[in-house]
């Protein structure tokens, strides 16, 4: 089943066309990368697809939920998670957690029970008095994503989550979506990093508004007769005429 | 043209740099290596006279960095990581104010910006604030360089940018080089290290390692295999079970791993692993890369 459905999605800002004509389906439990230049058109497709922003035209599913006419439905079944976590360093991790459920509806009887579980799923339960600014920025990172799934979305939109973060924490990240995969959760991603576009089962790339390529990352590199994502990339983005460089 | 001797700094509880000492030479590209919180920024600031460090030395063209801010001030091009130019102002209007604080003009230095600026020269009259990522990021880039300065600082020019913008900033820093400035660079993404002449790998304020990237790689103490099979994920929790494999780490579409040899050869290692069911297994020895080489230098400190 679907959890994306896009349809000739388009918006428009004046006289500037920003996504142009999109049309691609994500399927539940599915890892998706989502690349592109600076400027290509993803913050702008991405904050349609959460119920941020109007389609000028096309249309779209996200969890079974129109992006036009159910936006408040479709902000309810989705995670979201930027590289500025939106975590409140004041507060403690337990605390954070508590205000994330509250936001996202999780049921008030609900919510120990939640708690406990994630600060155990994340071998927290030492750090749940500690305050967020005090912990490292992998750690940070790792609790910005649990959080983002606390209700159990169907599907969770990670906007360049590993900027940043050493080497071994990335990777400790992708174990993590890995995981919430696993659980049936989708898993929305965009990434400057191209060897992080290896561990999407399918990856798209927008260029100047439009979906130039959508496959597996073993098809990309096939069929742009190249040796690692990098290059597919590279083929690609070069075309573009307009943006950001 | 940059001499750092026993430099620490430290906030509140948090030793942000400990005994940092290298130099860098005219006309050298220096890259430091290392994930936020490093101490990269502390050590930027440090150097372009904003902040103290609290011992230790820093003289820039024999300049001190305490005594002798005023010539220093003159004298460098500092990009800070978060955009700080003037966002009510245009591009143009920017890089004349830039050019009137170090007492020049936009004509006198044009040689050196040119190919940067002629980019961004069609929009000369927009706003700042108006312009996308790549855009602002080139005007920082020709203000930091208005007052031809001989050592420019770049802090993490590169993040929260596309990979192809990326080659290309890299390309316009090679031609500063060519005119003799003196960069001193810093980023998290470990590929451009080998961009750079020389890097310091840095990581919790420590230098782990100093040297040209091609002779960090040729240290690395250990051989480095690629691993690949059908299934990914599976191949990776199946080899991290093995005692005699002392790392695994996913890179991109294959595994990089290092083996106790003593124990175990890679033939065996292949032939348990199709054992256990996996298909088409290839396992090769490659070079090790820059972040090779990084984990290998973290996984010791643990």
């Amino acid at each position: 089943m679907a959890v994306i459905k896009v349809k000739n999605l388009t918006k428009v800002f004046g006289a500037f066309t920003a996504v142009d004509n999109i049309s691609f389906e994500v399927a539940r439990g599915e890892i998706f990368g989502f690349l592109g230049a600076n400027g290509a058109g993803k913050t702008t497709a991405m904050r349609m697809l959460c119920g941020l922003s109007q389609p000028t035209s096309g249309s779209g599913t996200v969890a079974g939920f129109d992006i036009s006419k159910n936006s408040e439905e479709v902000k309810k079944h989705i995670g979201y998670m930027s590289q500025k976590f939106a975590l409140y360093e004041d507060l403690k991790v337990w605390e954070n957690m508590r205000l994330y459920a509250g936001i996202y509806g999780v049921p008030h009887r609900e919510i120990p029970t939640v708690i406990d579980k994630m600060l155990a799923s994340l071998g927290f339960e030492s750090e749940k008095n500690t305050f967020v600014k005090e912990l490292p920025l992998g750690w940070k990172q790792k609790l910005a994503f649990a959080v983002s799934i606390i209700h159990r979305p169907e599907i969770v939109f990670l906007d360049e989550p590993t900027g940043g973060v050493d080497p071994a924490a990335r990777r400790q990240f992708w174990e993590q979506i890995y995981k919430a995969a696993e659980d049936n959760i989708t898993v929305f991603v965009t990434t400057h990093y191209m060897d992080e576009a290896e561990y999407c089962n399918r990856v798209s790339i927008m260029v100047d508004g439009k979906i130039e390529a959508l496959d597996t990352p073993a098809n990309l590199k096939k069929q742009f007769s190249a040796n690692s994502m990098d290059e597919v990339f590279t083929k690609l983005a070069r075309k573009a005429n307009r943006g950001d460089s | 043209m940059i001499e750092i001797v026993g430099v620490c700094k430290k906030y509140s509880k948090v030793q942000a740099l400990q005994d940092i000492s290298f130099s860098v030479e005219k006309g050298e590209i220096f890259g430091l290596i290392g994930p936020d919180g490093a101490g990269k920024t502390t050590l930027f600031r440090i150097l372009t006279t904003l902040i103290l460090a609290d011992s230790g030395t820093a003289r820039l063209n024999g300049w001190d960095v305490v005594k002798d801010y005023r010539p220093i001030r003159d004298n460098v091009g500092y990009m800070p990581g978060r955009f700080s130019l003037y966002q009510n102002m245009t591009i143009e209007e920017n890089l004349e104010f830039f050019a009137t604080l170090f007492h020049t003009t936009l004509a006198e230095n044009y040689n050196l910006i040119r190919d940067i600026y002629s980019q961004i020269e069609p929009f000369k009259n927009r706003r700042a604030g108006k312009l996308s990522g790549g855009m602002k990021q080139k005007l920082a880039l020709s203000c930091a360089l208005i007052h031809r300065p001989l050592v420019l600082f770049l802090d993490e020019p590169t993040t929260g940018i596309d990979p192809v913008s990326r080659k290309e900033l890299w390309a316009m820093l090679r031609g500063l080089k060519s005119q003799g400035i003196t960069i001193l660079v810093s980023t998290p993404y470990m590929d451009e290290a080998m961009l750079c002449d020389r890097i310091a790998l840095i990581q919790k304020g420590k230098i782990m390692q100093i040297d040209t990237p091609q002779g960090i790689i040729e240290k690395f103490p250990q051989k480095v295999f690629a691993a690949k099979a059908d299934r990914m994920s599976r191949l990776l929790s199946d080899l991290r079970a093995y005692k005699s494999v002392k790392s695994c780490h996913t890179f991109g579409d294959c595994h990089h791993i290092t083996i106790d040899n003593v124990q175990l050869t890679i033939d065996n290692l292949v032939g348990t692993l199709i054992e256990k069911g996996h298909k088409n297994v290839t396992i090769n020895e490659i070079s090790p890369t820059i972040e090779d080489c990084f984990m290998g230098l973290t996984d010791g400190q643990k």
